[in-house]
């Protein structure tokens, strides 16, 4: 745009501005990965208002289940399909497993599974499939409008990637976002986190 | 004596197995799969897999699944993705791990689910060392390496998942 204004103004000052645009942008960069890598949590911070919100989904039982029933307890909530043989059951095995060590404090603590790819997912298949871990899993799903609204709450990517022979994979941010008893995002976790290292944040957390 | 018969015969499959594996140019360790989730249709199987000359993994197979590929998983931005890899290149005397959060044999419409205890065949075919047949042992939903009891292996270096 600023190559379009054709202003006598010297070049120096666009360049100034064009610079001021990019340190604005690194600065949001660096707060960012800063707070995503922060294990103190942002709850109530500018980046815990921006993840999260309103959806309507159903559980693996059939029954609706909507952002306020995150609320009375932590939260661990993770996207991803059950096709997805590799990094899904790895993190919600971790999460299962360190939930399992939370001792007294396991029951404040639940682990949300929000399929990507409902055609495939439905409550029949995701029940089978959440109680596989042993974790207090709600394995959630909905109409293709409903998931990609709780997609969006949660500033998660997904995309069908298509395959050989007319099947698909799921692309998806595999992204763990802990979530305070408020419904308010706190922190994240990585798949490559061991259980071990979530269940010590984790007592840290509900401690 | 029923007991040394019972080690003679673990001793002989475990051998007949390694020969089997060993046969040609390529080493092929610990195949094992993951149990899957109920409800899943899809597994993954994972190898470790050694050509002292350089080779190439150029396509998979089992009775266990109606088509498995090799895939990698790659983390991009936290997005993660999932590809089939046409073939998987084995330098020259560097062993090369298929595991969780890496490369890993995607076994597609399974047959019926993976139990934990159960095995099944694998069959590997190499541009060089050609078709070489493992029994794929299937440990439990999430477990991170070949043997079970991870309760155990917390110290394994192998347990984390890195790149």
């Amino acid at each position: 745009m600023a190559r379009q204004t054709k202003t006598k103004g010297p070049p120096f000052v666009l360049i100034a501005t064009a610079f001021a645009g990019v340190l604005v942008l690194v600065a949001g960069v660096l707060i960012g990965v800063a707070f995503r890598n922060s294990g103190h949590g942002v709850a109530g911070g500018p980046l815990g208002a921006a993840i999260g919100g309103k959806f309507n989904l159903v559980d693996q039982n059939g029954k609706p289940f909507t952002d306020a029933n995150l609320k009375g307890k932590w939260n661990l909530v993770f996207f991803g399909y059950t096709h997805c043989p590799d990094v899904c059951p790895t993190a919600l095995n971790d999460l299962s497993l360190a939930v399992d060590q939370l001792g007294d404090k396991k029951k404040d603590v639940g682990i949300v599974f929000i399929s990507v790819d409902p055609d495939r997912d439905t409550a029949a298949v995701l029940k089978s499939y959440v109680e596989s871990f042993g974790g207090p899993i709600e394995g959630l799903t909905g109409s293709a409008q409903e998931v990609a609204q709780a997609a969006k709450d949660y500033r998660v990517y997904y995309a069908k990637h298509p395959t050989a022979g007319g099947g698909y994979d799921m692309d998806h941010s595999a992204l763990i976002y802990i979530m305070d008893p408020q419904g308010r995002f706190t922190a994240t976790f990585t798949p490559e986190d061991t259980s071990d290292t979530m269940a010590a944040r984790l007592k840290k957390l509900v401690g | 004596m029923r007991l040394t018969m019972f080690a003679l015969g673990a001793a002989m499959s475990f051998f007949s197995t390694v020969a089997l594996a060993q046969g040609g140019d390529v080493q092929i360790t610990h195949p094992w799969a993951r149990a899957t989730p109920g409800g899943a249709q899809t597994g993954a199987a994972y190898v470790t897999i050694e050509s002292p000359s350089g080779d190439k993994l150029t396509s998979v197979s089992t009775p266990a699944a109606k088509k498995a590929e090799i895939h990698s998983m790659t983390m991009k931005n936290g997005v993660m993705e999932m590809r089939r890899v046409q073939e998987l290149d084995l330098p020259a005397g560097k062993p090369v791990t298929l595991k969780p959060g890496g490369y890993h044999i995607m076994l597609m419409q399974l047959a019926k689910p993976l139990a934990a205890g159960e095995s099944f065949p694998l069959t590997l075919n190499f541009a060089k060392a050609g078709m070489k047949q493992v029994t794929v042992t299937v440990e439990k939903v999430g477990a991170m390496g070949p043997e079970s009891g991870s309760g155990g292996g917390m110290n394994m270096p192998g347990m984390k998942m890195h790149q």
